[in-house]
């Protein structure tokens, strides 16, 4: 049970200092999440935090891999538009 | 590079940069202030728009996350609530960006301002800017600290926003309707939940509010930021404003949307536009009510140093500021005689422009539209009629590269200041950005020459004001209703403006169009 930041983060802050668990560490390239202290923020919150702040679509996987964010799922732009 | 300041000796400005001395205008916007505010705004280029030329501000990137998302920003780049969005800023900690600003301060001494405004929200940043704040209030107490936000945590933080040597807060509000909220924000996170659609956008609302009431209670300066999107909120900003006025904020300055394609935003994506300078303009002057908006703002970007208009950061890169020894206590003395030397400056120019705007009164240039009040001039029944029509009011664009003369090569000028002549005198209205179609080469874009990028942007001006101009353009710029003048080369700019409006009154240039009158009624 984890969550994971992958490259498309872009270093903007706004999930780590929310995370319950303190898995969540500034890195290079980009922020990173340490799988054996996440909890998925299961018993603090009804949400994982860091993917409810997250402005990057794409940017948090949830532990099959998936985006918490899916494309167009933040901003509502049109996936036509985005592919362009 | 040189700043145009103190002794006004150094004509040279900087390219990108408002000229100094050119913007001034002839009611100073800060008359309608009462005396406090004036006290505390006069020396800060964001609020004056004559202290803009002297003294500098500067931002520091602190706070990169965000709590909200508009539809005018993508996060990969800086907060285009306050910045030009498309360069991202180099990221400062607390204590480095507080070594940079004690750097910056001793370095340049008409810096008197600190701003936080991103690239996110300083307030979704709390530790971050409180901490920024907190050193510089006791390290650097003679500089003001200001913050931008975009208010959904700031009721939380009057408290402490009111404990620091913080004067003045920005808060960007677009709207006061969720209908209207919902087409701007497409989500907000809350209470640990993101939030979507007119849900969140009516909590958002609702913290704005309460945050500017709260502020302006403490007395604390309230400035509200709206972003104009056609189509989305051009006609409810109207409204934005009579609200946040009759609540105690003190300016309201409307602001165009930026959305290029290539930022990536919903809005560029999606090909909403941003307003034309016509319509920014008649909005702003229908927000202005009996003060004067705010119109040399540059939306800087969140770390931006120096004038407004010019960019100094590269001087401060972190490792040149590792290398720097900064004495602050030293520092601190001779920036307040610099302030001093300013201040003396800037009062002789301010009753210098009250004796010239009698002057103006008592020549009768100011041409009053109403028949009882009108004097008894004893010219010809010509000129009685003139007074009797309201003469409509013209627009000129100005090239100048500084000192309040026109000074600058038409093909030079990369921007325009816009001045607006009336029966009321001159006012500064705004700057246009352009290509110097001198260095522009043949084409830029889809094949749009740079004269016609000119041409475009001076729309809605009748004249254009400089030093010389070619015979290349002169044709282009007379078909599309410009006439350039070069007649006024080296003259104070607002004496020109007023002349040249003059000389169109006599030739009779200046009845109302119809459509104007139409407006107008
Ligand atoms: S899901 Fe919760 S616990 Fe896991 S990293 Fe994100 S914020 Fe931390
Ligand atoms: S919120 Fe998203 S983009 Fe920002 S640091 Fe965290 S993972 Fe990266
Ligand atoms: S408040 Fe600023 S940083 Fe946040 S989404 Fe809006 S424009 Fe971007």
């Amino acid at each position: 049970m984890a969550l994971e930041i992958i490259e498309s983060c872009v270093n903007c802050w706004a999930c780590e200092p929310l995370c319950p668990s303190k898995a969540i560490h500034e890195a290079k390239p980009h922020f990173l999440i340490d799988p054996d202290k996440c909890t998925e923020c299961a018993g603090d919150f009804e949400d994982p935090q860091c993917a409810t702040i997250c402005p990057i679509e794409g940017a948090i996987l949830n532990e099959d891999g998936n985006a918490m964010n899916p494309p167009g799922s933040l901003t509502g732009i049109p996936l036509q538009k985005l592919a362009a | 590079m040189q700043l145009p300041v103190i002794n006004n000796t150094a004509t040279e400005a900087p390219k990108s940069g408002c000229s100094a001395g050119s913007c001034g205008s002839t009611d100073d916007q800060m008359n309608h202030l009462p005396e406090h505010i004036r006290q505390k705004v006069f020396n800060h280029p964001c609020y004056s728009e004559e202290a803009h030329h002297y003294f500098a501000r500067m931002h520091v990137a602190v706070a990169p996350a965000c709590n909200i998302q508009c539809n005018y920003c993508n996060r990969k780049y800086d907060c285009a609530n306050e910045s030009r969005p498309g360069v991202v800023s180099e990221l400062h900690h607390p204590d480095q960006a507080v070594k940079k600003v004690l750097a910056v301060a001793a370095t340049i001494p008409q810096m008197t301002v600190l701003g936080i405004a991103g690239p996110g929200d300083p307030l979704a940043n709390p530790e971050r800017t409180f901490s920024t704040f907190r050193q510089l209030a006791e390290q650097a107490p003679d500089i003001k600290l200001c913050v931008s936000t975009n208010g959904l945590s700031l009721p939380e933080h009057v408290e402490e926003l009111s404990k620091h040597n913080i004067d003045h807060v920005t808060i960007t509000i677009n709207c006061v309707d969720p209908d209207v909220g919902a087409q701007i924000y497409p989500w907000i996170f809350w209470k640990n939940k993101r939030i979507k659609g007119r849900e969140a956008a009516a909590i958002l609302i609702e913290q704005q509010q309460k945050g500017l009431e709260m502020l302006v209670a403490r007395g604390i300066l309230v400035k509200v930021n709206s972003v104009m999107i056609p189509g989305v909120n051009d006609k409810h900003l109207e409204e934005v404003s009579k609200i946040v006025k009759s609540k105690g904020a003190f300016l309201h300055n409307v602001m165009p949307l930026i959305s290029e394609a290539e930022h990536g935003t919903f809005y560029g994506l999606t090909g909403q536009r941003g307003p034309t300078h016509d319509e920014l303009q008649a909005l702003q002057d229908a927000c202005a009510g009996d003060m004067n908006m705010m119109r040399h703002c540059r939306q800087c970007r969140a770390d931006a140093v120096g004038l407004l208009g010019e960019d100094r950061g590269a001087e401060f890169t972190m490792d040149k500021i590792e290398a720097m020894e900064i004495n602050y206590p030293e520092a601190m003395k001779m920036r307040a005689e610099v302030h001093a030397a300013i201040n003396e400056e800037l009062e002789s120019k301010r009753l210098a422009k009250e004796a010239k705007v009698q002057l103006v009164n008592i020549q009768g240039l100011k041409g009053s539209p109403s028949p009882q009040s009108s004097p008894a001039s004893g010219r010809g029944s010509n000129s009685e009629k003139q007074l009797l029509i309201p003469a409509r009011p013209v627009l000129m664009a100005v090239a100048t590269k500084g000192g309040g003369v026109i000074n600058e090569h038409f093909g030079h000028a990369s921007e325009f200041l816009i001045y607006e002549a009336s029966s009321e005198g001159v006012r500064f209205i705004g700057h246009r950005k352009t290509i110097p179609y001198c260095e522009g080469g043949d084409t830029c874009g889809d094949g749009e020459s740079a004269l016609d990028v000119t041409i475009r942007e001076l729309a809605g001006c009748e004249v254009v004001l400089c030093s010389k101009v070619g015979y290349e353009p002169w044709g282009p710029l007379e078909a599309a209703g410009i006439q350039p003048n070069g007649e006024h080369a080296m003259e104070a700019i607002e004496d020109a403006v007023l002349k040249v409006y003059d000389e169109m009154r006599v030739a009779g240039k200046l009845e109302p169009k119809l459509d104007e009158q139409q407006k107008v009624a």
